[in-house]
């Protein structure tokens, strides 16, 4: 068989989703912001939602979000995010409503929003990029930084004694009446890929069904961050964050009611 | 069982040479080109693409969405 | 519901109205002297009628940005707060004014700085036309003197908003928000259907249609320089639009009048029986009263130099609008300021005193 009898439209099986469109993204090579998007994109368009989606992104290396999926964008302010989807979802309730935010925005100074949010059940989803380190403005301490990681404000390590200790939102977010699915997943492999991908899809399926808020996190990478090689940083991830903020539902109450 | 065999086609403009497809690739059919795009990045390419199998996994890690890859089924 | 006259607040009368005028959603945050807003709206319960959403957010910070969520998707989407909650808001402010997103708020102003007083003030001209938040921005001030003004300015507001795809806000203070007036409410307005707001709002991020428009990005970032100065460029040549059409002020007896009293809101009512007074003694005094804030009639106001020998500006802070009537005035004539601090409301004789002690004695 020849490469042109393989080249052929009918049997493209994986390609870049329509929904994502031809502007070359902003994030470092390897990053795992990109892989996040491209399940939105997938997701959307399976679910035959482009037209009824409304994306908020948030402050940070994400915050150029609205320029690579094709649907209706609102940029928040730094932290806010679950607040616009709050007022979008109110006023546009057959919409789908997603945040996507990052750990200092979703944790540090979005704590109460994101909480809010959450407990008072909005039906959307927030999208929780967390790879332990502020990126976009050059690698600093994050809220959900581990203990003895090395980062620009805390160069020798973090520190309880001085920085305190990083943060489980998923966890505080499972304890919340509000919430109807919580979920920590990643996307370094293909199997943890088409794990993370239904689980978007359950709480972007969720937000419409007028179940509650969910929370999708995604254990992430920062390889720019954590200077380390985009292979790497899947490794020290898998090492390193993976038993700190562990895979898998901790609520999912999606099929009750 | 049915043989696949594959192709996969990469878009170098969008590619940055991040390497994940290398390493998700059972078939090591990818490798970084000695070239480099109009962004600066050195970009991959299929270098034993005889040996592709279509498993899309490269495809499905790409941050970037840069790989098409296509599949048929072999006829015995 | 047609046109009834009540007895309420003027608190009360910001919710009646903006549940009469088609409001989508209020998003608010208990605060004094401005709880009633929330508080009526809850009783009134407008989601079960008209469908308007009612939300207690969590503070005035999730407010404004609910707000923002709802306005930028084309919706009548308002928030009512008090001064020190005002200024947690202005992040949101600057934001919507950059984004070009049609919010409206309300200010019951109280004494500050800071945490401050309950008691009213108007402490808050410099934050409302200066901007609190960062940027060059103007955000549409309307400032109203009774509960009648309180209830027809909310659809002005969004009228306004709407109209110039800008921020606009009720610049209030605690004696309107308190006292209760006569008001005839105005007649129910239909929320608009999701239809009209797509068709009037083209620009809102409503979901992009199929094979129609460009997505919306509802932002305010921009980093190439050259893009930013143009968008900053079409800011101010929308704000010079405002300040040309929807200047808004009223007079009264200025016609025989030798000296003006400038004043705003709960001040101008204050003067109004100060001037009745100052008549009587003989002292031939008339009210210029801004309605708007920004704009502010600085031509008007300019114009009073022509006829009057002095201008007292009445208002309770240290002075604030004073500033935009001596750059109005440049100098041709007397401008004085009076005001009381720290939540103190100044009696109409103390007003009259200072008119006798100031502007008198130097024009």
């Amino acid at each position: 068989m020849d490469r042109n009898q393989i080249v052929q439209p009918e049997n493209i099986v994986c390609k870049k989703p329509t929904l994502m469109n031809d502007n070359n993204m902003h994030y470092c090579p390897g990053c795992s912001h990109g892989v996040v998007h491209k399940l939105i994109a997938e997701v959307i368009e399976e679910m035959g939602m482009e037209d009824k989606a409304v994306g908020v992104s948030p402050v940070g290396c994400a915050v150029f979000a609205y320029n690579y999926i094709d649907i209706d964008w609102q940029e928040a302010a730094h932290g806010r995010a679950p607040a616009l989807a709050t007022g979008i979802k109110r006023c546009w309730p057959d919409r789908l409503v997603f945040t996507y935010q990052g750990d200092g925005d979703l944790a540090c100074i979005g704590t109460c929003e994101t909480i809010h949010a959450l407990n008072r059940g909005e039906n959307i989803v927030i999208i929780f990029v967390n790879n332990a380190i502020y990126g976009m403005t050059g690698g600093q301490m994050a809220p959900t930084t581990l203990i003895g990681q090395k980062t620009s404000t805390c160069p020798y390590g973090r520190d309880p004694q001085l920085h305190g200790y990083p943060l489980k939102m998923a966890d505080i977010a499972a304890q919340l009446e509000g919430t109807c699915y919580v979920t920590r997943q990643s996307v370094e492999s293909v199997a943890s890929i088409l794990k993370a991908k239904k689980a978007l899809r359950k709480a972007f399926e969720a937000s419409m069904a007028g179940k509650g808020s969910s929370l999708v996190e995604f254990v992430s990478t920062c390889n720019s961050g954590w200077k380390l090689t985009p292979a790497k940083a899947n490794e020290w991830m898998k090492e390193n964050m993976f038993p700190f903020y562990p895979k898998g539902d901790l609520k999912d109450t999606t099929s009750d009611k | 069982m049915a043989k696949m065999k594959g192709a996969i086609e990469v878009n170098t403009e969008r590619c940055k040479g991040c390497s994940l497809c290398i390493l998700a690739c059972p078939q090591k059919v990818i490798a970084l080109a000695n070239k480099v795009n109009l962004h600066g990045y050195p970009y991959v390419e299929a270098v034993r693409e005889e040996a592709c199998i279509g498993c899309a996994s490269c495809g499905i890690v790409c941050p970037d969405g840069c790989i098409t890859v296509y599949r048929k089924k072999v006829e015995e | 519901m047609e046109k009834e006259v009540v007895l309420m607040k003027g608190n009360e009368a910001i919710a009646h109205a903006a549940i009469r005028c088609g409001c989508d959603g209020y998003f608010g945050y208990p605060i004094t002297p401005q709880s009633e807003v929330i508080e009526t709206l809850a009783e009134l319960k407008p989601w079960e009628t008209t469908g308007m959403q009612v939300v207690q957010a969590e503070s005035e910070l999730a407010s404004i940005y609910m707000v923002y969520g709802a306005a930028g998707a084309g919706k009548r989407a308002m928030t009512s707060s008090s001064s020190p909650g005002i200024a947690l808001m202005q992040e949101g402010i600057t934001y919507m004014a950059g984004a070009e997103v049609p919010g409206v708020f309300v200010n019951v102003q109280r004494g500050g700085p800071g945490l401050g007083t309950i008691q009213p003030s108007q402490g808050d001209y410099f934050q409302a036309t200066r901007g609190g938040g960062n940027g060059d921005y103007k955000v549409i001030v309307l400032a109203p003197n009774s509960v009648q003004e309180m209830a027809d300015f909310v659809d002005l507001a969004f009228e306004l908003a709407f109209k110039y795809r800008n921020p606009a806000m009720i610049l209030s203070d605690g004696v309107i928000g308190q006292m209760m007036e006569k008001v005839v409410l105005p007649p129910q307005k239909p929320r608009r259907t999701d239809e009209e707001v797509i068709r009037e709002c083209p620009w809102a991020s409503t979901g992009k249609p199929k094979g129609g428009r460009e997505r919306v990005v509802i932002t305010s970032l921009e980093l190439k320089p050259e893009i930013m100065e143009q968008r900053n460029n079409a800011l101010q040549a929308k704000y010079r639009q405002i300040e040309e059409n929807e200047v808004r002020y009223e007079q009264q007896l200025m016609d025989d009048a030798e000296y003006a009293i400038v004043a705003f809101g709960s001040a101008a009512r204050l003067s109004e029986k100060a001037i009745e007074i100052a008549r009587q003694e003989g002292i031939k005094v008339g009210l210029f009263r801004p309605i708007t804030l920004f704009p502010f009639p600085t031509r008007q106001i300019a114009a009073l130099a022509e006829s009057k020998k002095g201008i007292l500006v009445v208002e309770i802070n240290a002075g604030q609008m004073v500033q935009d009537v001596r750059l109005a005035v440049n100098g041709r004539i007397p401008v004085e300021q009076f005001g009381r601090l720290g939540g103190i409301v100044p009696e109409p004789e103390e007003i009259v005193e200072a008119l006798r002690n100031s502007i008198l004695t130097k024009a």
